[in-house]
């Protein structure tokens, strides 16, 4: 029996939740004071998911860099595949909110997209 | 320079909202005065997802959150000058400002809205001991640095100060290359969000310490080393110091409105928020002169500066189209019990309109308590809260008929749930 110790982030009240696994199934969330507690413990250990936010380099723009982001959740393992997949991209300004920036980001079919409108260098 | 009706001090969040709202309340001429190049304000730094979930209902990035309001502001055609710094206000409300374009220039407005906003606590107001090499950077500025200038600041990272912005830098750091050693608190609590801990440190196994602070920062050019040290009432323990190699020290130690403006025109501050004491129309000592979001107080939600700016702007806009109120009785607010500071720090009844919102911070960790107002011995208000923490703000709306009882003072306490 596998036990895991989590932080709820529900609320502020930060609950110490820990949560029993055999083979990968939950067994038992304990420490939660809410419903939602026991909701989050369970996606948590068995597929978490993040939205990521990070930027990439314009050429020829007002600024040096664009805010993008995951247009939803990706798995929790993927963060750093997708930054690695997004050293290597650069975006000739004028870039616009919600213009694809990566299509299929670390082949988790998820695009990432631009945050911010970045006018040409004028 | 033509004359303007209303002049809004910043376009930031609160400046934006503000502006929405006194033109959709009937005030033509808006001037927003911003002194960056561009408007949005911090959001443009802040990459981060999770704004506006209660204005928007869906969670957006700091850029993207700005651009709705700033769409908002160009549709409704409210002007606004960028690379304009304001120099001076008087308390005749004359606007005293310049940039490259118009030179140095006076507005004489009806009415103003204070928004400028709040800045980090730097260094020097932090009583670090050790040496003053590069590599010492606000949050905020190394924020700012990586997010919008493309700059790493640096390679190998201690962060002091758990609040928000110190655990967003330490995964921004992380995913951009670097090392974050180490968040050290201070206090033996985080100030930041569950959701920022978990997200930020957790997810990368970058250590919380608690209790702790920097004792030591080595090297003379740049940073070469942090010491940190467990406290205890203050003090550090002697014996439990840690050294991290490092080349970059991170601060992120609490923010303050930033109200040198405000004091010159001799707008009365708060000693607790440092920002202005306002009434129940957020409008300062200075009749005419109001005030919204960080520079009143810091807000921990984008959604809530929003959501006070409009109330500033529609404040504004019936001052500006109907003059002064005949104020009536004035009620005191008063905190008690762990109730830090409120705002607003005087209620008019008969001024306000259906409903007054009171927002107040507590000074400790309480659980299980009841929020209660008083309006003179008599409880108008009470609601049960499973936890209150510093880092919540907590939001009271008060029917207004309750206000018109006897009783000459508000008290707003915490009591047995």
């Amino acid at each position: 029996m596998e036990k895991r110790e989590l932080i709820c982030i529900g609320c502020p009240m930060g609950c110490a939740l820990t949560v029993e696994l055999d083979g990968g199934a939950v067994v038992s969330v304990r420490g939660n004071t809410c419903p939602r507690g026991d909701a989050y413990a369970r996606k948590e250990v068995t597929a978490p998911t993040r939205i990521v936010t990070t930027t990439v380099r314009v050429t020829d723009g007002v600024l040096a860099a664009v805010s993008c982001k995951t247009r939803g959740d990706i798995p929790k393992g993927k963060i750093f595949d997708i930054i690695r997949a997004l050293k290597a991209v650069e975006v000739a300004a004028p870039v616009v909110i919600g213009q694809v920036i990566l299509p299929n980001a670390a082949d988790t079919g998820v695009d990432v997209i631009a945050t911010k409108n970045v006018e040409k260098r004028g | 320079m033509k004359n303007v009706d209303l002049v809004i001090i910043g376009g930031g969040p609160a400046g934006l909202a503000a502006a929405v709202a006194a033109r959709k309340n009937g005030v033509q001429d808006i001037l927003i005065l911003e002194r960056d190049s561009e408007l949005g304000g911090i959001l443009n730094q802040c990459i981060h997802n999770g704004f506006g979930l209660h204005t928007f209902k869906e969670e957006l990035t700091g850029p993207e959150y700005a651009a709705r309001f700033i769409a908002q502001v160009q549709e409704l055609g409210i002007e606004y000058k960028l690379n304009t710094m304001v120099l001076d206000l008087a308390a005749d409300k004359t606007v005293t400002a310049m940039n490259k374009s118009d030179g140095l220039f006076q507005l004489h407005p009806k009415a103003v809205i204070l928004a400028m906003g709040c800045r980090e606590r730097p260094r020097g107001a932090l009583n670090i001991p050790g040496y003053r090499p590069a590599g010492i950077f606000t949050a905020g500025t190394a924020q700012r640095l990586v997010n919008m200038e493309g700059y790493l600041p640096g390679r190998r990272v201690v962060i002091l100060g758990s609040g928000d912005i110190g655990l967003i830098m330490a995964r921004r750091m992380t995913l951009e290359g670097a090392k974050v050693l180490c968040v050290a608190e201070l206090m033996p609590y985080s100030g930041g969000l569950k959701r920022n801990i978990v997200q930020c440190l957790d997810d990368f196994d970058i250590p919380l310490k608690l209790s702790h602070t920097v004792v030591d920062i080595q090297g003379k050019e740049r940073v070469t080393g942090i010491t940190i040290a467990q406290v205890e009432n203050g003090k550090p323990i002697p014996g439990t110091e840690e050294h991290y190699d490092c080349d970059t020290l991170l601060l992120s130690c609490g923010l303050l409105p930033e109200n040198e403006l405000s004091r010159a025109a001799g707008v009365a501050l708060s000693p607790i928020t440092g920002g202005p004491s306002v009434n129940e129309s957020l409008e300062t000592n200075i009749p005419g002169v109001f005030a919204a979001g960080n520079v009143l107080h810091v807000h921990d939600l984008v959604d809530y500066v929003s959501e006070e700016a409009g109330a500033a702007g529609e404040h504004a806009a019936a001052y500006i189209l109907k003059g002064e109120h005949a104020a009536g009785r004035t009620l005191p607010v008063r905190c008690e019990n762990g109730v830090r500071y409120t705002v607003p720090t005087a209620i008019r009844p008969d001024c306000a309109g259906d409903t007054v919102t009171l927002r107040f911070r507590v000074g400790g960790v309480y659980k299980n308590k009841k929020i209660a107002v008083y309006l003179g011995d008599t409880c108008i208000f009470s609601r049960r809260r499973p936890v209150l923490a510093p880092g919540e703000m907590e939001t009271v709306r008060l029917k207004a008929d309750l206000l018109r009882g006897a009783g000459d003072a508000v008290t707003v306490t915490l009591e047995e749930g």
